[in-house]
């Protein structure tokens, strides 16, 4: 996740301390991501050797505000304008144990993608609810705030969409999966050669 | 294991179910060709209650609709519609049942291509000797709250599949529909647009209407309060409430703690 383009993104719109950053982060995202002060700083620390900020001026109350330099400025830029990596996909713990309960004797594969679908439904409702909220919202929210409930209906939405792709694929393995068995049934009583690698495992051990 | 699914959502409330199927089967064909297109099924929806039914085709989705609409008649058990059993009604009262109690969303809309969206509207109510005139004030209305209130006077053929749809909605919502079934309703909708009928829905029920939406889309399905799920004419599971702060901190404490930061 990329706290860093995040807090350079908001010093592009002026100086700010560290908890100013971290609860402006945190609006705009709906503290789908929380931040804890200590990552905000460190962070900071990391952009600051990085040249990409600097420590710019400090007020009354000892608040440290930070600014983003022309190199900072350069970075944020490449980053809008460059697409978020798909080359490497992240490691997905459904899509493995999935793969594993297809291969694994004995796992019943139906109840593994239905305590799943169930759980996944549940966590979209969550998602649609707060999106329900945030629509009414809309309507009343002060000019000052629409950005940032602009901001947090995208998050959802992407929740809501990325929660519905998994569902979708899971009644996808469902389909799969019977057609699987409905081939399987079809195919002649078992024949030597599916017996034969038991047969060799069993010499093995 | 029975298929049972007594409501979660309002278990302990005392309130009689808008819609009760009963031990319902329907069964099609005959001998060797025999369809159980339902077994046994028994739900129970509770006024202000938003229930989806989901479930891979050939499930029994659709049947259990028609049944819980009265266009079909269940081979065992019962249909309860607000306390009546539509299987005990005369053809005409349960005529009058389905125009007064029941709000009905096809998937292919069934307008009536010679009528305006407003007359689409009024007609069932028309038919329960309300006059014209506040039929179309109720009709203007319910377009209204679908968001289509400049379409009234334009026939079915010059609308849009997704303005035909709204309509099609509004008409279901007219009067005081205590019970709303809909068959795949945004089928034709664009995300935001389905996302304001669906909202429209949720609306109703916050009213305290009871509805049942048949959808194989999870995020639409998602607008509703509990999402029950057939396989085979059976129901096999359900969700219920939850609350949600306890869910976005789990989603929140995965995204920090999976593999995005590892």
């Amino acid at each position: 996740m990329s706290i860093r383009h995040g807090l350079l993104a908001l010093l592009d719109q002026g100086p700010r301390y560290g908890y100013q950053l971290r609860v402006e982060f945190e609006a705009r995202t709906g503290a789908t991501w929380p931040l804890n002060v200590g990552q905000v700083y460190t962070t900071l620390g990391r952009l600051e050797r990085d040249g990409l900020v600097v420590p710019d001026s400090e007020d009354e109350e000892g608040h440290l505000f930070y600014a983003v330099t022309d190199k900072g400025r350069a970075e944020l830029r490449s980053w809008f304008d460059t697409p978020v990596p798909r080359t490497s996909p992240p490691r997905d713990e459904l899509a493995i144990k999935l793969a594993m309960a297809v291969t694994v004797p004995g796992v019943d594969v139906h109840a593994v993608v239905q305590a799943q679908r169930r759980h996944s439904i549940k966590a979209l409702q969550d998602y649609t609810r707060l999106k329900a909220r945030a629509l009414a919202g809309e309507s009343t929210s002060s000019e000052g705030d629409d950005r940032s409930d602009l901001a947090w209906l995208l998050v959802l939405d992407q929740l809501i969409f990325q929660t519905e792709a998994e569902v979708r694929w899971l009644d996808h393995c469902e389909t799969r999966l019977a057609q699987y068995s409905e081939r399987q049934a079809d195919l002649p009583a078992p024949s030597a050669a599916s017996d034969a690698p038991k047969a060799r495992r069993r010499t093995r051990a | 294991m029975t298929d049972t699914f007594p409501s979660t959502t309002l278990a302990a409330s005392r309130t009689e179910p808008v819609l009760h199927l009963a031990e319902v089967s329907r069964v099609h064909g005959q001998g060797a060709a025999q369809v159980h297109a339902l077994r046994t099924v028994d739900l129970r929806v509770y006024p202000g209650e938003f229930v989806a039914v989901m479930g891979p085709s050939g499930s029994g989705k659709s049947t259990l609709l028609t049944l819980a609409g009265g266009l079909d008649s269940p081979t065992d058990g019962k249909v309860l519609v607000e306390g009546q059993s539509l299987g005990d009604l005369s053809r005409k009262r349960l005529a009058q049942v389905r125009r007064r109690s029941i709000g009905y969303v096809f998937q292919d809309y069934n307008l009536i291509p010679a009528l305006t969206a407003a007359e689409n509207i009024m007609l069932p109510r028309e038919l329960d000797g309300i006059s014209s005139r506040a039929a179309r004030q109720e009709a203007l209305a319910a377009l209204e709250e679908v968001n289509i209130g400049e379409l009234a006077d334009r026939f079915p053929d010059d609308m849009s599949g997704g303005q035909q749809q709204r309509v099609a909605i509004a008409r279901a919502l007219i009067g005081d529909r205590r019970l709303v079934l809909a068959d795949e309703p945004t089928g034709a909708l664009d995300s935001t647009t389905g996302e304001a009928v669906l909202a429209v829905l949720r609306t109703r029920c916050d009213a305290g209407a009871a509805a049942v939406m048949v959808t194989h889309e999870a995020r639409h399905a998602a607008w509703a309060d509990r999402v029950v799920f057939l396989r085979d004419g059976r129901l096999v599971d359900e969700t219920g409430r939850q609350d949600a702060s306890t869910l976005l901190l789990t989603a929140a404490t995965n995204s920090l703690n999976g593999p995005v930061t590892e």
